[in-house]
């Protein structure tokens, strides 16, 4: 199609751009998930969007654990306890009315922060309902998200992102690359003027609503938003309609990095692929015959494809490589059952006492406690006031509560347990084993609401491991992502206590408690760096075992051969694990096994 | 001032629609379970029920928001009226309260009343969410990420009707009558079935597929971004005509008849299907009974409780872990064979 030379932006000037937008509308634009190491490349893309705002607008930098009562408003207790009557305090989203939040390190933002952001975005007002105030304060503000994260599983919650329009991606930028902005401060000020009177036809609606679908884009808050970018560029440009090529702009900008899926020609690589049992050789699979027609009638509109055009041309280089491998769809909700959060200390959970503290974020203030540890000092404190201040004291506050007598509610949280199978699918005895295998991993599933544990399981054959299902909590995702599984080949055990590992680690990394439950014969054959060979292969394993025993992961292990093997037991020794010896390894044993060891 | 998106102008998504007016209709059905993906409009469908449903008669200055009609209730602070004394009353609207994520519990059930304990030295009780829901309904989004200590405190409020609260040296009982509506994305952890079984309908709702659904959607969106208070202006009159409909429902429904018949394709329907309890039988029928009173029918027919069975009973079924088909399958096909297709 058109090659046209705003299709060859770089990474630097798309961002640009995107600043450019924002700074039009930034409430109207949600905002945006910049993806960036900190570093000058960040501050100068930082800076040059403070000089398009309006120098009067706030912009608020939101550390990553602020409380409540500073987030959204609340009682100002020192102020209170001075002056001894309610004295309420504003919140930063408030105090950010007409400007940008700039929230750092937004991909460790807990949910609750974000999902709190969310709704004052949407309602474009903060209800503040906390500490016995009531109150309602308008505000519109932007957000600018800047996410530092590396590994896949860290990312900008979820509910946030949804609500930003600009996804950008600095990474590779390079200092040398950093260029002065596009527009003056005047002309983004004009826009902003004129933004209100900007129209937009139908068929730019259509358009980017249909483009959208194409790309596999679910949510209808993105074709708003993009619908709200297109505006903010023909404003920026000095016109009242939008022209095709802010549309083309918008998709390129909003729906291209949220693309699930490609359009057109390789439709068919939706969410069955998660399931599909990835062939001995890799080779992609291409019978697939289910919905994937009822497309072609709606793709011969130009407007459509420009816009499609244009969001295809951004996508980035290896995604087509991962949307064929279903990884798509698999980001969509990298964090299952995750988004729950995982705060520990002095949030939630059983009360466990109390102790001497500040009143930080998150910290519950126990009332009793501390008026009982200010009771002894009122007689000495009701004196010294009257001492200083003979007249005041009368009126004052009856009670006198000095910072030192706060008490802080103590909670205990019980940490959640992941349990992570490891089922060896080589050899003959592999499609029983995944099976149950399966069906205790939805039995457990089924079993753990209570327990609140989540399941995720990796399979070993042939050349290596593969993560069937990230730790999830959810029956549907597991069902989903176990529906077929492939079995046969050889066995890397030592490839799969590896991946075993790292697994683990990441459970840890997040605060729980892995639980990791091998089903083998502990026979392996293929060594770490894939040759095959028993002698070598079984060293491998056992080193691996060691490693991973040095973890301080919990261990068990399922010898599923039909008499129990010296060699599993001699792994199990290795790992340190429970050996349980399970020949006729059924799926209602099995869980009933797992639950006992991890109780 | 903010603006509420008008509930009328909420394109497709009927079934929650419909699910959330019988139960504004009847709240002895029992509340609203929505279940389905993120930016498919549950929030702004049950926030904007808040602005559709009338107001209601209330008593001044009472925490609990007690209707003035009914005899001294449990409320405290209205249980020190004298025999026969009517308290002033005034109209407020209904209340829809949002409980958000991360709660703490003492803002849910409430709590000692730290402001006047800290100024004033004084012990008093600060009524929490539960309190203010109370003859309204309780919005809590992400229901499946709710603690467990709080989902059992609902569990146990919405069973009773009453909150008691029993800590830092505080007694109080207060009534807590509230619709639960519920909304969560299955994907994020399953729901623990006790409190599964207190929602009364529950409702699955995905984004339109249609283009011209999702055109239409975004379109009205952004001419209610644009300009909100044109927007709700010209929608007013559809929402007054629903509003409307739900009175005449309301005054409707203690006539509503519901013949021997249906209450004999409700149980079959539940047999066929092997629900647990009696619940589902009982939801079916009120659920049965309160869109007849919407539609302005004095029977309940095979009809209503045809639209009615999917919400009623799709989260009642016994659950499989290993069976991989559907409970909407299910349902459906158990309609059909008992109906007739």
């Amino acid at each position: 199609m058109t090659e046209s030379a705003a299709l060859e932006l770089t990474p630097w000037e798309l961002a640009s751009i995107a600043a450019g937008l924002f700074a039009v509308d930034p409430a109207g634009c949600g905002g945006v998930a910049l993806k960036a190491h900190a570093g000058p490349v960040r501050d100068r893309w930082l800076e040059l969007l403070r000089g398009l705002l309006p120098a009067s607008a706030p912009l608020r930098r939101l550390p990553l654990h602020i409380a409540d009562g500073r987030l959204l408003g609340g009682l100002d207790l020192a102020a209170t306890l001075k002056a001894g009557r309610p004295i309420a305090e504003r919140g930063l989203l408030a105090e950010s009315d007409g400007g940008v939040v700039v929230a750092a390190m937004a991909e460790r933002l807990t949910p609750a922060t974000a999902g709190r952001m969310a709704a004052v975005m949407d309602t474009h007002e903060v209800r503040l309902e906390r500490d016995g105030l009531g109150m309602r304060l308008p505000t519109r503000f932007g957000v600018v998200a800047l996410d530092e994260g590396v590994a896949e599983e860290e990312q900008v919650p979820h509910v946030l992102s949804d609500r930003l329009a600009f996804h950008l991606d600095l990474i590779p930028v390079s200092t040398r690359e950093v260029a002065p902005p596009l527009w003056t401060a005047e002309e983004v000020s004009a826009a902003r003027q004129r933004l209100a009177a900007v129209e937009t036809g139908d068929e730019i609606l259509e358009a980017l609503c249909g483009a959208a679908v194409s790309l596999g884009i679910a949510s209808l808050r993105v074709p708003f938003l993009a619908l709200r970018v297109a505006r903010a560029a023909a404003a920026l440009d000095g016109r009242d309609t939008v022209s095709q090529e802010d549309a083309a702009l918008a998709g390129r900008l909003v729906l291209a990095p949220r693309a699930t899926m490609l359009p057109a020609a390789e439709e068919d690589n939706e969410e069955p692929q998660e399931q599909e049992p990835p062939p001995p050789e890799d080779t992609p699979q291409e019978e697939q015959p289910e919905q994937e027609d009822q497309d072609p009638a709606d793709m011969d509109k130009p407007l459509e494809d420009r816009v499609l055009e244009a969001a295809k041309a951004s996508l980035p280089a290896g995604l087509l490589a991962q949307l064929k491998m279903g990884a798509g769809s698999r980001s969509r909700s990298s964090t299952p059952g995750k988004a729950g959060a995982l705060q520990q200390g002095n949030r939630r959970g059983r009360p466990v006492g109390t102790r001497r503290g500040e009143l930080r974020a998150g910290a519950r203030l126990n009332v009793i406690e501390t008026l009982r540890a200010a009771a002894p000092w009122q007689p000495l404190r009701r004196a010294h006031a009257l001492a200083e201040d003979p007249e005041g004291s009368r009126r004052g506050p009856r009670v006198h509560v000095r910072r030192d007598d706060f008490r802080i509610t103590r909670f205990k949280q019980r940490t959640e347990t992941t349990t992570i199978f490891a089922v060896d699918a080589s050899g003959s005895a592999a499609l029983h084993r995944l099976a149950e295998a399966k069906g205790a991993v939805e039995l457990l599933l089924a079993d753990c609401y209570v327990r609140r544990d989540s399941v995720g399981m990796i399979a070993f054959r042939g050349q290596g491991a593969e993560l069937l299902l990230p730790p999830t909590r959810s029956l549907v995702r597991a069902k989903r992502s176990l529906a077929a599984l492939p079995g046969g080949g050889g066995t890397p055990l030592a490839a799969a206590i590896d991946a075993v590992r790292e697994l683990a680690e990441s459970v840890q990394r997040r605060g729980d408690s892995p639980v990791a439950v091998f089903l083998t014969d502990g026979r392996a054959n293929i060594a770490r760096d894939g040759a095959t060979g028993r002698a070598k292969a079984t060293e491998d394993a056992l080193a691996a075992a060691r490693e991973l025993a040095g973890r301080g992961v919990k261990t068990i292990l399922v010898d599923t051969s039909p008499r129990p093997q010296r060699s599993a037991q001699e792994l199990a020794r290795a790992l340190e694990a429970q050996y349980l010896p399970l020949p006729h390894a059924d799926a209602a044993s099995l869980s009933s096994a797992v639950q006992t060891a991890t109780g | 001032m903010a603006f509420t998106f008008p509930f009328s102008a909420i394109v497709a998504q009927d079934e929650m629609k419909l699910a959330l007016l019988i139960s504004a209709i009847d709240q002895s059905i029992g509340g609203v379970l929505v279940f389905g993906d993120r930016g498919t409009g549950k929030s702004t469908t049950v926030r904007a029920l808040a602005a559709l449903l009338p107001p209601m008669e209330a008593v001044e200055k009472c925490p609990y928001g007690c209707a003035p009609d009914q005899p001294a209730g449990l409320c405290p602070s209205c249980q020190h009226l004298g025999e026969g004394e009517t308290p002033k009353s005034h109209k407020v609207p209904v209340p829809v309260v949002d409980m958000p994520l991360g709660v703490t519990e003492d803002r849910v059930v409430g709590a000692l009343d730290l402001e006047r304990a800290l100024t004033q030295g004084e012990k008093a009780f600060e009524p929490g969410l539960l309190a203010r829901a109370h003859r309204g309904f309780l919005y809590i989004d992400e229901v499946n990420l709710l603690e467990d200590h709080l989902v059992d405190l609902l569990l146990d409020v919405a069973a009773s009707g009453e909150n008691v609260v029993e800590r830092e040296g505080l007694s109080v009982r207060h009534p807590a009558k509230f619709v639960l509506i519920g909304s969560g994305n299955p994907e994020e952890g399953e729901l623990r079935p006790q409190l599964l079984d207190r929602f009364g309908l529950s409702v699955e709702i995905s984004t339109p597929e249609d283009l011209k659904t999702r055109v239409e959607v975004v379109r009205r969106r952004d001419e209610f971004e644009k300009d909100p208070e044109a927007f709700i202006a010209r929608w007013q009159e559809h929402d007054a005509a629903l509003r409307d409909k739900i009175l005449a429902g309301r005054d409707l429904l203690p006539d509503v008849v519901v013949p021997d018949a249906a209450l004999e394709r409700a149980a079959q329907l539940c047999l066929s299907l092997g629900t647990d309890g009696l619940r589902g039988e009982l939801t079916l029928i009120r659920a049965a009974r309160a869109l007849a009173a919407f539609d302005g029918d004095r029977e309940v027919s095979d009809a209503h409780l045809k639209r009615v069975a999917p919400p009623a009973l799709r989260h009642r079924l016994r659950r499989n872990p290993l069976d991989d088909a559907g409970s909407n399958v299910r349902v459906g096909r158990a309609i059909e064979e008992l109906f007739g297709a």
